[in-house]
């Protein structure tokens, strides 16, 4: 038999101006199974919750109704209360007769009423509610970081550093992404890879952090606190172990002409190699597409050069699987397709800027590589299709972005910016040269970042023409720019040397696939949603999934940064405790009436229903049924009001609950 | 305002949304009809069409679903799945001779005190012109009536349906 004990607040005069709270208690004390009913002025002070205290011992309650304000503000309070009373903190529940009767309401007879009302309605509740035990989950404090960029880099050295292990998966053969590309980098023209390598290389060294460079995620099982990941290890056909870095194989190898995709296709590279001098690991990997010996079976030279004999043809893709309690997203961009409209894609290209087909139309990635010290041509600006030194540069900003008709309605964030830099660094380096700019707007917000900008116009001469260009083309050695000037309403054409173009940041190709491996949602981008657009901008909705850098939205290095330490700080929190605790509104599958239809699962929005088999002694297969994982299972109740043979429950909203409630009404 | 006829109208509704935006009309101080009675659930999703028929075969006059705008329920999808449910749902009430305009759906959200004080209102008092639920009282008559069915033709016919 139920003894429920309800407790009426006057809260000040907030209920009992319009309530007449006498009258609910006096009600409520009528109800079947209610063995006390009180009222109070503060049932939330101190000797109110004294009050709750003593007449659950007094009068032996097994469940508590306390009709005051909304659960929202109190419910922690007085389930707090009755559990220092010895009672099952689920065992409390709130009539809500303040926000939802008192506040709302003038006429006191219907007030009084309508609080009566809801008290019997909880009361019918608590009577058939369930001790319920705080759910715990063990935390693996490993975490596993996805791209090494500045982003992963970054948020695996904070974590490594707070003393927990780190896997660092990377799918090229070297970490550092985007930023080992650059030149250098605007605010402050500080030499990109000069910040980069060493902590590229303090990563690889890091006794915490394990780097599976040119390697991809296979897959992911799990929960927070509890994933498993099989991470492909892909052939690399040279043993790290053995390899010492010495290059001697990339001497020897007769296949040099090979476009390097790192140098944006301006530099070549050999068959065996490493994407950059710098990079990290410094072991090579065979392209065996380029590769003699895996074309023809002839060659090996490399493997006869190779002192430690780490040259291994026969390496095959090998799988490993880590497990880790948390997950950093940290796999960055990718450059807008300028030319042409991606395959399966919303984007159209620009064909009509001859990216692709004028040599000397490049993107503002091939810029950097050309301006940077230890590019293709050694930091000298000289522009591809004859190597000379260009003296009329046209930019063109916003290429792709905040172009709706094109199918990008979003701001690339960075381009204003780079494109400053790039003016600054080509003046820097070609003294006569002069720079245009064809732009839409100048978007500098940031420190120190106005007046970078303002430094490219003032002070190194860059000429800024507000408007857009409508075509370009070839004439003669020269790449002849139209467009308008919109500020003086003239039509501009400039004879150019080089053309480049800030196209858009767009997400990774495959970022779309990456997200359903992790069950993480993401934009119509295919940019990676975190959980709350201001309030938790570096969580996934998937607990224990977090995001670091441009595979969120567009980027520079300090906001990059900047969430990827956070990120961090995020999996230390969650790596602090030894186990997680969470609310126990779970479901429960009852098994003996799941008929396996798994209609459940199909509508789980955590993915948290899973198959479980029932098998006789012997140990046959009797029948499939599901089951949910608490860990994982959010407590919507979806899979509850979906099954058809009713089989599945939510603790703390049972059919048996709410529909005595309807039957109250 | 005295009226002849006081429809007992009951909300269903999510709590990270509606039940807070109905919390914002009470920290507002809005006013609105008296009749609604809410019931919290975690999410949309977990309302079963049969509790809206319970609360038919109860006696409430009017019914309102609500929860989270497409796009932010707190669980991502659950009030996707309500929604498709209720458009498969509302054919069979009609079907079984409910009125529609007794059962309204509307997106509150948080931060909506507002929009919810006027979806009840408006509720409350279509209902309240459209007079008492009496469907299925009238279905709870026939079957009396039926009780006292007395050839053993209709007796066997009844007993085969
Ligand atoms: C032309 C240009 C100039 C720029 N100049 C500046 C500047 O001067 N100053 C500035 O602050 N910012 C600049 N930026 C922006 C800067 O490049 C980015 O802010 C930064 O690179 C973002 O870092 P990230 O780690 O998020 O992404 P990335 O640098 O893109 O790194 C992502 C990494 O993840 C890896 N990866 C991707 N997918 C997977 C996968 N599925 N599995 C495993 N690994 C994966 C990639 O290989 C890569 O190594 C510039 C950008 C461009 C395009
Ligand atoms: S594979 Fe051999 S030759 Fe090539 S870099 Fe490694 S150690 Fe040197
Ligand atoms: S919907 Fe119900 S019956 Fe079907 S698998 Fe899930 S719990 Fe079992
Ligand atoms: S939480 Fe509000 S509808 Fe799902």
């Amino acid at each position: 038999m139920s003894r429920i004990g309800v407790f009426v607040c006057h809260c000040g005069e907030n209920i009992s101006r319009t309530v007449d709270v006498e009258r609910v208690a006096a009600y409520a004390a009528q109800l079947p199974g209610v063995a006390y009913a009180t009222d109070y002025k503060y049932m939330c002070s101190d000797p109110g919750q004294n009050l709750l205290k003593k007449a659950v011992a007094e009068h032996q309650l097994t469940g508590i109704v306390v009709a005051a304000c909304s659960p929202r503000m109190h419910e922690k309070t007085f389930r707090k209360a009755a559990q220092a009373a010895g009672l099952n903190p689920f065992m409390c529940d709130m009539a809500n007769i303040r926000e939802h009767c008192s506040w709302v309401h003038e006429n006191r007879d219907e007030a009084t009423a309508k609080a009566s009302d809801i008290v019997r309605l909880m009361v019918e509740r608590v009577k058939r509610g369930k001790v319920l035990e705080p759910i715990t989950v063990p935390v693996t404090k490993r975490s596993l970081v996805i791209g090494g960029g500045i982003a992963g880099i970054q948020a695996a050295l904070d974590i490594a550093d707070a003393g927990h292990q780190v896997v660092l998966v990377e799918r090229e053969p070297s970490i550092g992404g985007h930023m080992a590309q650059l030149s250098e980098t605007f605010p402050t023209l500080d030499c990109s890879q000069c910040i980069m390598t060493p902590k590229m290389v303090d990563a690889a060294n890091h006794p915490n952090i394990t780097l599976y460079s040119w390697s991809e995620i296979e897959s992911i099982d799990g929960y927070i606190g509890n994933f498993s990941v099989t991470i492909r290890r892909k052939a690399r056909s040279v043993d790290e172990d053995k390899c010492t870095g010495c290059g001697v194989c990339m001497a020897k190898c007769p296949q040099k002409k090979i476009p390097n995709v790192f140098d944006r296709n301006l530099g070549l590279r050999t068959a065996i190699y490493v994407p950059f001098p710098q990079a990290v690991p410094n072991t090579p990997v065979i392209d065996r597409e380029h590769c003699l010996k895996f074309k023809t079976g002839k060659c090996g030279l490399c493997a006869k050069a190779c002192g430690p004999q780490a040259i291994d043809f026969e390496q095959q893709d090998q799988l490993v699987t880590e497990p880790v309690g948390a997950i950093v997203v940290a796999t960055g961009f990718d450059l807008y397709s300028i030319d042409r409209k991606p395959e399966g894609s919303s984007i159209e290209g620009y064909g009509e800027f001859g990216y692709g087909t004028i040599p000397d139309v490049i993107d503002g990635l091939t810029f950097e590589r050309l301006a940077s010290a230890s590019g293709p041509t050694g930091g000298k600006i000289l522009r591809p299709s004859d190597g000379k030194e260009p003296k009329q540069v046209v930019f063109i900003q916003c290429v792709g972005s905040r172009a709706r008709e094109k199918g990008i309605s979003y701001c690339s964030k960075i381009c204003c910016m780079y494109t400053a830099k790039h003016t600054m660094l080509y003046h820097h380096k070609v003294h006569d040269g002069r720079a245009y700019v064809f732009y839409m707007d100048a978007r500098t917000p940031g420190k120190c970042y106005d007046e970078f900008w303002r430094r490219a116009v003032e002070e190194e001469e860059a000429v800024y023409i507000r408007g857009m260009v409508s075509r370009l083309y070839q004439r003669g050695d020269k790449v002849v720019v139209m467009g308008s000037d919109t500020l003086v309403g003239v039509q501009v054409e400039i004879e150019a040397d080089l053309v480049v173009l800030a196209t858009a940041v767009q997400a990774q190709p495959n970022a779309d696939s990456l997200a359903q491996k992790l069950g993480i949602s993401y934009d119509k981008y295919n940019f990676y949603s975190e959980a709350h657009a201001k309030l938790r901008p570096v969580e996934c909705a998937t607990a224990g999934i977090y995001l670091a850098g441009a595979c969120q939205g567009p980027k520079d290095i300090p906001d990059t940064v900047s969430q990827a330490s956070a990120a961090a700080a995020k999996v230390m929190t969650l790596f602090a405790k030894d186990q997680l605790e969470r609310e126990p509104i779970v479901a429960r599958v009852n098994e003996r009436n799941c008929v396996g239809c798994f209609a459940c699962r199909k509508v789980c929005p955590y993915g948290a229903i899973e198959e479980k088999e029932i098998r006789d002694r012997q140990g046959n297969l009797i029948r499939t049924v599901a089951h949910v994982n608490p860990g994982v299972c959010g407590g919507c109740g979806t899979c509850q009001a979906t099954c058809p043979s009713k089989s599945v429950e939510l603790d703390g909203y049972t059919d048996e609950q709410i529909v005595a409630m309807i039957e109250a009404l | 305002m005295e009226h002849d006829f006081e429809p007992k109208i009951v909300a269903f509704v999510c709590t990270w949304c509606t039940y807070a935006g109905a919390d914002l009309a009470g920290t507002s101080r809005m006013q609105y009809p008296s009749n609604v009675r809410v019931l919290k659930f975690p999410c949309t999703g977990r309302i079963d069409p049969v509790f809206i028929l319970r609360a038919f075969q109860k006696g409430t006059d009017g019914v309102l679903v609500s929860g989270c705008h497409p796009g932010d329920c707190h669980y991502m999808a659950g009030n996707f799945h309500a929604r498709r449910r209720f458009a498969a749902f509302r054919q069979l009430l009609e079907f079984i001779g409910v009125d529609l305009n007794r059962l309204q759906f509307s997106w509150v959200s948080a931060a909506e005190g507002g929009k919810w004080v006027e979806v009840v209102t408006e509720l409350t008092e279509r209902v309240r012109a459209m007079g008492p639920m009496v469907e299925f009282k009238e279905l709870e008559m026939e079957e009396h009536w039926s009780g006292k069915l007395d050839s053993p033709e209709l007796k066997e016919a009844y007993q085969n349906i």
